[in-house]
């Protein structure tokens, strides 16, 4: 009685749980498109101005306001901003003269592969480097990885990009320059998904997939290496404060080799955390891409982002700015969600 | 009895005597510090740029001189001219006063709005709490750059614009630490008392709560200070920021872009001013953090 009492307790808490997560999600979403929304109101360019052009007269710029519904309360005008914006509209590039939705569909992927590419980096080499780390507490490889993880903290993304290139592509030559493919290479590969490793594998066309590969590599190594000092940080905290407790001595002293003692009896607990701070640094990494993306002119969202910054074209920023705080809090939500429901002690 | 003796003495005699007791030991406390050190150094050698300019740099930021652009670094110019012919050195020693300027702005708006608005939040509770800190919390999942970008489009490129549009992401993490403290004291005795003998909720907050949220609130601001150095470089690298012909390191850093590949110290010099001073809030930062808050230093 009281075991079926208490989970039907737990099986309500959980669900008010989910209900609750939908809500503050929706609300943040409701809070993001209110400061675009706003943003798109205090800028000192008048829409209506754009519209008619200097020579309008007093009528023609009445008429065009009234129909572009900006004489309507400010209310009711988020509203119809809101309604529009979950419909996929989000108004016409003024540079590309297209719908800028058709414009972030079309770029997205290309931020995403570069982005995939170096968390996975981050990941790989992260992980093993900070649990390294801790079990070599306070010695050189500690030491090392400390100094590294500030340095992430202090190099600017974008001086990065400008020395990797100036040391790789032009000094050593290892890997390709700007931009996702040379130039004789652009267009032979159907453009099925926009990811341009998997669109060369299906054409299975191998010397496209190579280049787009060597124009990929350096932009997500210097992403993964912003990741990596974040995620090394976190995984030697976490494991820091495994290896302190007392069932990693119980099982040292009961002879257990000292590999399993740390991947196995160490590592297990921290799993579910640090898939947290994996959401974290990808959600964070789709942020530095932008300024990466200026540098490699790769083009994907952060280049489309800046060109539209530099153009004056408010609906592109503001689009480009909602999908990105979109994406943003949806990988933070999730990765919340996730470490709800993997970690039994915060249930 | 000496200086030291009396500063340490375990039984002031006055309030003076206990506040420079309790500053010296957190002085000597950062000082066994070495990375706590060498940031404070670095910093102090910002300021002191900053402040000695005109007598450190050899030349002045702005001055043109169309035959000796692009020279390499030499004995005369330590870090190269760029195409126009100014001196690289005295660019970057003018910069640290733009530097010093903006994390300066940023720091004296966003701090105090956000310890306002998350002590406000904190000390009333309720649907105040609710309103403001759904603000604060919409505010702090986004991302900050981009959410600084927008601002800086919508209010226009200059680095007036790029100032407040970094205090705006950055006063809600500041709002989350004091709204935390407040809570932590805001039914404590001390509190009641003030109120017993008529003390109004501004004299409470003002008087009372926010002195005690100052010192996690030195650390965070020290520790955000390289990310706000960074974005303020970011938006000058994009031409939002500081305009020309302002020595400002992240415009520095676009200006040399185009002659990366055959003049690399154009946009290479910059960039280690930026991580020079990025690093010294950093290491300052986490040896604050130590000895001030030192229940958030679990990392150690």
């Amino acid at each position: 009685m009281a075991t079926d009492a208490s989970m039907a307790v737990r099986a309500g808490r959980g669900a008010r749980g989910i209900g609750g997560f939908v809500v503050v999600t929706a609300l943040t979403f409701l809070g993001l498109l209110a400061i675009t929304f706003f943003i798109g109101r205090v800028v000192p360019i008048d829409p209506v101005l754009s519209v008619v052009g200097d020579r309008a007269t007093q009528e023609q710029y009445d008429a065009a306001r009234i129909a572009m519904g900006l004489d309507r309360p400010l209310l009711v005008q988020f509203f119809d901003y809101v309604w529009s914006v979950m419909q996929g509209d989000l108004g016409r590039s003024i540079s590309t003269n297209r719908p800028v939705a058709d414009d972030l569909l079309r770029v997205f992927p290309a931020t995403l592969e570069m982005a995939t590419l170096g968390i996975f980096i981050g990941v790989v080499l992260g992980v093993p480097a900070g649990v390294w780390a801790a079990t070599r507490r306070g010695e050189w490889v500690d030491q090392l990885m400390r100094v590294f993880a500030l340095l992430g903290y202090s190099v600017p993304a974008f001086w990065l990009g400008l020395v990797g290139l100036a040391v790789f592509y032009a000094g050593l030559g290892w890997v390709a320059g700007p931009g996702r493919l040379d130039i004789f290479y652009e267009g032979l590969v159907p453009a099925r998904t926009n990811v341009m490793l998997i669109d060369a594998a299906l054409a299975g066309d191998w010397d496209v997939f190579r280049n787009a590969l060597s124009h990929l590599l350096l932009p997500a190594s210097i992403l993964g290496f912003f990741s990596l000092a974040f995620i090394a940080r976190m995984t030697r905290s976490f494991m820091l404060d495994q290896l302190g407790q007392e069932f990693i001595t119980t099982a040292r002293v009961k002879g257990v080799p000292e590999w399993r003692v740390i991947w196995v009896h160490g590592f297990k607990p921290i799993r579910v955390p640090l898939i947290t701070v994996i959401g974290l640094s990808y959600a964070a990494l789709l942020e530095g891409s932008v300024m990466i993306e200026t540098v490699f002119s790769w083009p994907g969202i952060g280049n489309y982002l800046t060109t539209a910054l530099l153009n004056a074209d408010m609906n592109a920023v503001l689009g480009s700015t909602l999908v990105i705080g979109s994406v943003f809090i949806l990988i933070n939500k999730v990765s919340d969600v996730l470490y709800r429901v993997l970690d039994p002690r915060s249930r | 009895m000496s200086t030291r003796d009396w500063l340490l003495d375990d039984s002031p005699a006055t309030l003076t005597q206990a506040n420079l007791g309790r500053a010296w030991r957190m002085f000597s406390a950062l000082m066994r510090n070495p990375l706590a050190v060498a940031g404070l150094l670095i910093i102090l050698l910002l300021l002191a740029t900053a402040l000695f300019a005109p007598w450190i740099a050899p030349e002045s930021p702005v001055g043109q001189n169309l035959q000796r652009r692009l020279l390499p670094p030499s004995a005369e110019h330590w870090m190269g001219t760029d195409e126009l012919g100014r001196d690289i050195f005295s660019r970057v020693v003018y910069g640290s006063r733009i530097t010093l300027m903006i994390v300066a702005l940023v720091a004296v708006i966003s701090a105090p709005l956000g310890l306002i608005i998350g002590a406000v939040a904190g000390y009333f509770g309720g649907w105040v709490d609710r309103i403001l800190m759904g603000l604060t919390d919409v505010f702090l999942s986004l991302p900050k750059l981009i959410l600084a970008l927008a601002f800086v489009a919508a209010l226009g490129p200059g680095i007036e614009n790029a100032i407040i549009a970094i205090a705006i992401t950055a006063w809600p993490a500041y709002a989350r630490i004091a709204r935390a403290e407040t809570l932590t004291f805001r039914n404590a005795e001390y509190i009641q008392a003030v109120r017993l003998v008529g003390g109004s909720h501004g004299r409470i907050i003002f008087r009372h709560v926010l002195p005690l949220c100052t010192s996690s609130m030195i650390v965070r601001v020290t520790l955000d200070m390289a990310g706000i150095i960074l974005t303020a470089a970011g938006l000058g690298f994009l031409g939002l920021g500081a305009q020309p012909p302002l020595p400002e390191w992240g415009a520095m850093i676009s200006r040399g872009r185009t002659f990366i590949l055959d003049q690399w110290w154009v946009a290479t010099m910059p960039g280690f001013a930026i991580i020079l001073v990025s690093l010294g809030f950093c290491f300052l930062g986490d040896g604050l953090r130590d000895v001030l808050d030192p229940k958030q230093g679990g990392e150690k």
